[in-house]
Order: structure tokens, then sequence, then C-alpha cells
């Protein structure tokens, strides 16, 4: 045999220490691919940053809707603070450091004439006198000059604002929750269906169409349950409102079902054939062995789906716009509800830029954002938690 | 089974007659689609004895190990012809209720597969599925399954924890146990120590010789040295053909087929 030819062999031993260089173009690709990476953890971070900033004011008590509020006189500016002053123009620290005395003056005029002109009748209404985007207005009933019991009003146009934000989470769960409670069984199932017990050719059919589903767009989703679900429903259950959350969350269940399928489709799929062919050699049906070892064998996955599912309802802004957006206060699924995307996308390019209704809006979202960040942790946690126990480790 | 015991551990060179016929091919084929992968088998297997099927890769006796419980059902466009009888009765008969063919013969795969449960409820789980509702025959049952795989010693501390956290030979014995739990009369065992460490091997070899007096058992192994120490009878397969069957003794000293020496004494294969 001929002696095999030496590489590089000018360089001899000292080759081994080129490190990287011995392979330049792999080294780059890798390091590439790392700035992706963190390119859309930064993407992340930028967009919840926007987001905390606009609202900011309304976590630290900064912004004010009260219509009858103490005048300052524009001759007394220097006698108070430059925060005070700033706070009752409700301008943010940036804009107060860019202008000088004289707009200042001019600003303060106008919110004189602003306060002046406030209507008679709301001189003496209570409400007018307090700053609504208090977080006691924002969390607690109120008993609104009018009303005869304390209520959860979200009422962001008018004189009087009320950001009473309650009923768009309630809104938002019943929503979210109904189109889980039957998305979750339906997708399982038919992901069990799929990957267990179908034959190949029901399968081949199977599973793309339901995949799909996902391509429909949640305008036409919402359409479809606005004219054509909302009636056939109210004839099976007979209810009173035509669109309700209830209709809202079923057509939102269509939406999310392909999600769901094909996450738990892929979990079950990838339980090991071995478990499956020891379950039917002691003498499991097919039935018995998918639900009782593929499918809990695959719980992580099959939760994980759940939790993707959920992410992707509570985020879903379109069908429950067209399909109801009435902010009621109300646990009745068959009343109306508004979802916080909803009133998010109806009612920001309507709001103020930097008021308390647009940083009222950015709040939402921002309490979105962290709510469907925790869940996603829990979520995680979980399914950790499932797949230790599975595999034996504690 | 246990009436029918018969205190005889070596089978003596050609005496096979002494057991009871229990298991019989005739003259059975297996097509995967077009391709024949079993050429007219006729075999005959006794009651509690061991049985060996031996043979290069790819020679049929897995799949022939695999008519018996009919595990060949879950593949496609696989046909039989010819007949595979236990006890009399032809297990492929339009009438047969696969499931309750399988209680009667359990399986032991080549790769360790319990469930991902608890090591009593991987046990318990055969015994759940026919019906054993009783927590303290559960418990009963549990314990001698584990006793008499040899792992009792070793886990009864942590029964209830999972029985992927096991090494792989107490894995293999964990799924002996599983199979032996629900009293099948047959137990198949597919290359069940190919993939365990020499020490592990002698105890599940041990474990089948132990085995042996209260089941019928057939074997695949790639290993001949194990064939020789724990079978009765050895069937030698080629390519899908059956050529030598007979007392293990025989197969591996005086084979009477020239293809069966050659492979017992490491020529091919």
């Amino acid at each position: 045999m001929e002696p095999l030819k030496k590489n590089n062999a000018p360089l001899g031993w000292m080759g081994i220490h080129r490190g990287h260089q011995a392979r330049p173009v792999e080294w780059l690709a890798e390091k590439l691919i790392f700035l992706v990476s963190l390119s859309a953890i930064a993407m992340v971070l930028l967009i919840f940053l926007f987001v905390a900033r606009e609202a900011l004011p309304v976590f630290f008590g900064e912004t004010n809707t009260a219509l009858v509020q103490q005048i300052i006189p524009t001759a007394e500016l220097d006698k108070h603070s430059d925060a005070e002053i700033q706070r009752y123009l409700e301008l943010t620290p940036e804009q107060f450091k860019n202008m000088d005395k004289e707009t200042l003056k001019t600003l303060m005029d106008v919110k004189i004439e602003a306060l002046n002109d406030v209507p008679e009748n709301f001189r003496n209404d209570p409400d007018a006198h307090v700053n609504t985007t208090d977080w006691k207005y924002l969390l607690k009933a109120h008993q609104w000059n009018g009303y005869d019991q304390p209520e959860y009003i979200w009422q962001p146009v008018g004189q009087i604002k009320k950001f009473n934000i309650i009923p768009l989470f309630v809104g938002t769960l019943k929503v979210t929750l109904i189109g889980l409670g039957f998305a979750v069984p339906l997708a399982v199932g038919a992901a069990i269906y799929v990957s267990q017990l179908a034959r190949p050719r029901i399968r081949e059919t199977v599973k793309p169409m339901i995949e799909m589903l996902s391509g429909i767009p949640s305008v036409v989703v919402g359409v479809f349950a606005l004219i054509v679900m909302a009636s056939v429903l109210q004839k099976i259950f007979g209810y009173q409102t035509r669109l309700n959350a209830f209709v809202a969350g079923i057509a939102l269940g269509f939406a999310v079902i392909p999600v769901i399928f094909s996450i738990a489709e892929d979990a079950l799929t990838s339980v090991p054939r071995a478990y499956t062919q020891a379950a039917l050699a002691l003498g499991a049906s097919r039935w018995q062995t998918s639900w009782q070892i593929v499918l809990p064998a695959a719980l992580p996955g099959v939760f994980a789906a759940a939790v993707l599912g959920f992410g992707r309802a509570i985020g879903e802004t379109m069908i429950v716009l067209m399909v109801c957006s009435a902010s009621v206060m109300s646990w009745n699924v068959f009343d109306s509800a508004r979802s916080i995307t909803t009133t998010i996308a109806a009612e920001m390019a309507e709001a103020v830029n930097g008021g308390p209704h647009y940083r009222i809006l950015f709040m939402l979202g921002a309490l979105l954002f962290a709510a469907t960040f925790v869940s996603n942790m829990i979520g995680d946690f979980v399914i950790h938690r499932f797949k230790n126990k599975l595999e034996g480790k504690r | 089974m246990a009436e029918l015991f018969m205190p005889k551990l070596n089978v003596p060179e050609g005496k096979n007659s002494e057991h009871t016929a229990l298991i019989e091919f005739a003259d059975l084929s297996l097509y995967y689609g077009a391709s024949k992968a079993l050429k007219n088998i006729s075999l005959t297997l006794g009651e509690k004895v061991v049985t060996a099927f031996i043979g290069p890769s790819g020679c049929g006796k897995s799949t022939l190990l695999r008519c018996l419980n009919r595990m060949n059902d879950l593949i496609d466009n696989v046909r039989i012809e010819g007949a595979c009888k236990i006890g009399g009765h032809d297990i492929y008969a339009k009438d047969v209720d696969v499931i309750e063919l399988r209680k009667r013969v359990g399986m032991v795969f080549q790769k360790s597969n319990p469930f991902p449960k608890s090591i009593y409820e991987n046990v318990a789980y055969g015994l759940r599925l026919h019906g054993v509702k009783n927590k303290s025959e559960l418990d009963g049952i549990v314990e001698k399954s584990l006793r008499s795989s040899a792992l009792w010693e070793e886990v009864k501390d942590r029964l209830h924890t999972s029985a992927l956290g096991l090494s792989g030979g107490q894995q293999q014995r964990l799924c002996i146990a599983r199979a032996i739990a629900i009293k099948p009369e047959i137990i198949l065992m597919d290359e069940p120590a190919s993939a365990l460490d020499p020490i592990a091997t002698a105890r599940i070899e041990d474990l089948i010789l132990d085995l042996k007096k209260e089941f019928t058992i057939v074997i695949v192994t790639h290993n001949m040295q194990q064939a020789a120490r724990i079978s009765d009878q050895t069937a030698f397969f080629y390519i899908g053909e059956l050529v030598e069957f007979g007392a293990t003794s025989k197969i591996f000293t005086n084979p009477s087929q020239k293809r069966t020496e050659d492979y017992v004494s490491g020529r091919f294969g």
C-alpha cells in the first residue's frame, strides 16, 4: 500500500494549532446564524420596550383625564416645579425639555382655554373631577354618575372617559377559553385518529386538509362566522343575542384547530413505535394502545400544542372583532364580549397620539404581552416536568 | 399450564417426541408485496421447549416469529399462505381474535421497550388490559412476575419510579416480567439480548432457562453460543427457507446439511 499523502506537510504538527482558520467558511456561517438568532431575541425585546415605553405614564400615574382641574395661571409658570408643569400640560419629559418658556406659556393658555371650555353641566359632576386613568378606576367597579350601582365600564370616548379594563380581560378569557375548549378536544382527537388509527390513504387526505385550514385568512373565517355560523348556532341553542362570545369562540376554535392539530400530530407520531408494538403484543386493542400508551407518552407535546393554541387564540383579532365587540362585563358565554386585541385594533387609529386613551391601549398591549409570556413560561415548566417524569429523571 | 409441568430440564438428543406438539407451521409462505420472504416452511415445535431460530440477517427468522402473534398484521401488503397452528387451531382463521391470541402468545423485543410509566405500571398494564382490577391481586402478580424475571430485589424500593430510569439489562428483564405477568403460554423473544452487555446477557439467559419450566419459548438469536447454551431445539434458516431443524446438540455438533455446518462454524453469515 502507498503511504498516505500528508496534508499541510510544510506545517507538520503545527497544523493542529490553526483553530478556526482551518474551516473559515464553516466558522463564518456559524457566527452568522448566531447573529440571526440574536437579532430575533433583540426584535422581541425592542417591541416590548416600545410598547412598555408608550404605556409607562399609565403605570406611573402620570396621565390625567380629569375634565375639571385646578387652573395654573400662565403668569405663575415659574412658581411651579418643572415636573408639575410637565404633568399639567401632559407632556413627556423629552417634549418638555425641548420647549422654551414662550411655547410653554402658549400651551398653558391653550390649556386654560380648554379647561374653561368644559360645559357647565359637567362642573357639578363628581366624575369630571377625577382622573379616570387611576388604577382604582382601571380595575375596580365604580358607581358613575347616573348609574344605580358600581359597574365595570370600558367607554373610552365621550366627555368622561371610562377605562375599566376588566370587561376586556373577561371578554378575552371568555372567547379564548371557549375557543380552546372547542378546539383542543377536536384537534387532539383528530391527531390521535390521523397518527394512530387511520389507514395510510385516509391519513394522506385528512392531514393536509386540516392543515390547509390554517391557510384560510381569519377575515374569511370571520365572515363565515358572522353570516352563517351565528345564525345556525342561534337556531340550535336558541339564545337571545345573535352575535356573542360563544359564536366568536367557536369561530376562533376553527382558526386554532390546525395549529394544535399539526403539533399534536407530530408529537403523537414521534412516540416510538416500540411502545405501540409492546402494547399490541400484550393484547391491547389499537384504541387502548393510542389512548393509554401513546397519548400519555406524547402528553408533553400535546400540552405544548395546547399552549401554542392558547397563544394563537388570545392574539387572534379579526374574528372576534367581526363577530362581537360590545364590551359587556359578563361571564355569560351567550353575551357579547370585546377582547383586548380587538380593542387595540379598533381604537388605536382613533386615539390621540400620546393621549390617555393611546397610553391605555399600549398598556393593554403590554399586559397582553406579559400574559402570553407568563402562560408560555408556565407551559414550558409543565412540559419539562412531564418530560422528566416520563424519562425517569426527577 | 402449571399442571402440565414436566420435571425435565434438558431434552436429550432426538427425543423431542416426548413433548406434545404445540406450534405447527404447515407449508407456510409469507409475501411482502411481491417478494416471498418465507418459503414453504413446515415445522413443529413442542410444548415447554426452548426453540432457537438462527440464520444470517434477512433470512426470515424474525418474520416467522412474528407470525405466531400476528404482529406481521401491522405491516401493509403482507400476505400469508399455508397454515400456522397453535394447539391445533389455525391462528390466521377469519374468526380469530388477535387480542386473545396475543394474550396467550407474549413477546419480548430486540430493543427493550418499557412504557414511559412507572415500573409497577409497566407490569400491571397487561393485567389491567385483561381485566384485573383488584389492587392486592395486582400487587401479588407484579411482585411474582418481577421475582420470576430476577428483578424484584433491584427494584422493590422504587416500584413507582419511571421504568426509563433502569439500565438496559434491567429494562429488558422488566419487559420479560411484563410479558409473563399475563401468563401467556408461549413467549416469543426477538434477539432479546442483542443490545446488552455480556453480564446482562448472562442474566437473561439464566432467566430463559428458568422460564422454560413454565412457558414454551421461541427465541431468535444471532449469537450462536447463546442458541447452543439455552435452546433445546434449533432451526436454521437461510433466505426464507428452513434448512435444518433438530435438537440443538445435533445442529451444533453434527448437522446434516453442509450450509448449516458452514453457518454454525462461522464460515459465513
